[in-house]
């Protein structure tokens, strides 16, 4: 069994190569051809995203009453996620406010909110593609005429492979059913 | 072959081929007083100007989309865009079978109705677009206050889900749009984002952490309650959900006089 750690390991640092050549699930929701400008201006495909074990929501950033309770949570569910594996475990918030949510806005927004941008990535992308992506989430939102939204707080957990592995509507806690399953999602296999 | 087998046949072909483009009507939209009001209290709803694809989107057309774009055929597409149930009542991924080329293609995604706009330039209606076209009769843009109008709507609730479709190409309206009460439920473009629950009573307490924002849509125009149950119907689908009678339509913007 000792011999073959080295070879375990290998296989381990190979597997963000490997995924380009594995096809995706069909299920998976990289399959949805979209992509997303980050805090930085960055511009990339969803689908790079591929090889993280992520918690996803969307959000717009000049929300005031429950999307800050969205971010607090997904900070705590990955506190309460076991130590080691926790630093493979992403962060991603996707506004569906591209109107208002611009590259600045984002990045002050991390700044205000004071997130860790080593995990963090909040992300924006064009009216048609932010709708498309509450469906494919299962989310829901609505522009109010004052310019606030009503919208579906969930949590969704996907694994390497952009599979919905898991998901809550508990927010403003953490839900341990859903820790569990990110604790699963991040065991290596 | 008998030449009137030939000539069956050459009219399959015919109805099966690309079909010529399909015609959008122009509306002015404005404003409308929507079932769901804009702000979940009595905002109408403001329509900028539009087109509107005259008739829903047919078997046959469907079918010419699909062998353009084999990644959605039913045998090709990836789950994460549309269900087991998508297109199962066609005799095979490329063949309509008993399928008629004039009835209104059902048993596709949401995900599959837009790629299908993208493919004629355009999107699908939203819940106000829609709801806007389906106020009007053959005189007026708005006859929901006529109770025939309402009549005419239910009636269609009424039928049996188990009878066949009628074929596309109903009576005009007064803005030359088709068959927008009574052949096939629409797929909107937002109809994830109409928000009312199974009972919307609900929406102050048990899902108050569930639904951000101003939280209860209240539902204006009770009486109008088949309007109500085509949003509830809505609500309550998933993007990758097909049924036996949702349909689609799509729209563009308005033409930009030169």
């Amino acid at each position: 069994m000792k011999r073959l750690a080295p070879w375990l390991l290998l296989t381990l640092l190979l597997a963000g190569s490997a995924f380009a050549a594995t096809p995706l699930p069909p299920d998976s929701v990289y399959q949805f051809n979209v992509t997303l400008t980050d805090q930085d201006g960055h511009a990339q495909p969803l689908a790079a995203r591929r090889g993280k074990v992520q918690l996803v929501s969307m959000i717009y950033t000049s929300c005031t009453m429950v999307c800050p309770m969205i971010v607090d949570t997904m900070k705590l569910t990955r506190k309460a996620v076991a130590d080691p594996s926790r630093d493979k475990l992403a962060l991603l918030a996707v506004s569906f406010d591209p109107a208002r949510d611009n590259v600045d806005a984002l990045r002050n927004y991390a700044a205000t909110r004071k997130l860790d941008m080593r995990y963090w990535t909040l992300a924006r992308t064009v009216p048609k593609d932010a709708r498309a992506l509450a469906a494919l989430f299962g989310l829901q939102y609505r522009q109010l005429p004052d310019g606030d939204f009503n919208h579906s707080s969930e949590l969704i957990l996907l694994d390497t492979d952009g599979r919905i592995a898991a998901r809550t509507t508990v927010i403003g806690r953490v839900d341990p059913v859903f820790v569990a399953a990110v604790d699963k999602a991040l065991a290596p296999h | 072959m008998r030449a009137w087998q030939l000539s069956v046949l050459m009219l399959g072909a015919l109805l099966a081929g690309p079909a010529v483009a399909a015609e959008y009507a122009p509306l002015p939209g404005g404003t409308f007083t929507s079932v769901l009001p804009a702000d979940g209290k009595a905002a109408p709803a403001k329509i900028a100007p539009f087109r509107l694809r005259t008739e829903p989107v047919t078997n046959a057309e469907f079918l010419a989309f699909v062998k353009a774009h084999p990644q959605w055929r039913g045998d090709q597409v990836a789950p994460v865009f549309a269900d087991r149930r998508y297109l199962t009542h066609w005799a095979a991924p490329d063949a309509l079978g008993d399928a008629l080329p004039q009835q209104p293609v059902t048993r596709v995604s949401w995900f599959a109705a837009q790629a299908y706009c993208e493919s004629e330039q355009a999107r699908l209606p939203t819940w106000y677009e829609w709801e806007y076209a389906a106020a009007a009769d053959a005189h007026r843009a708005d006859a929901r206050r006529d109770p025939a109008w309402r009549e005419r709507v239910l009636q269609w609730y009424s039928r049996p889900s188990s009878q066949p479709l009628p074929a596309v190409g109903g009576a005009p309206d007064v803005h030359g749009v088709r068959d927008l009460n009574g052949v096939v439920w629409e797929w909107v473009d937002d109809f994830n984002a109409l928000l009312v629950g199974s009972d919307s009573r609900d929406q102050d307490g048990a899902d108050k952490m569930k639904f951000c924002g101003a939280g209860a849509v209240s539902m204006q125009e009770k009486e109008n309650y088949a309007t109500l149950m085509r949003i509830a119907m809505l609500s309550a689908l998933k993007a990758v959900d097909t049924t036996n009678n949702m349909g689609f339509r799509c729209a563009k913007p308005a033409e930009v006089l030169p």
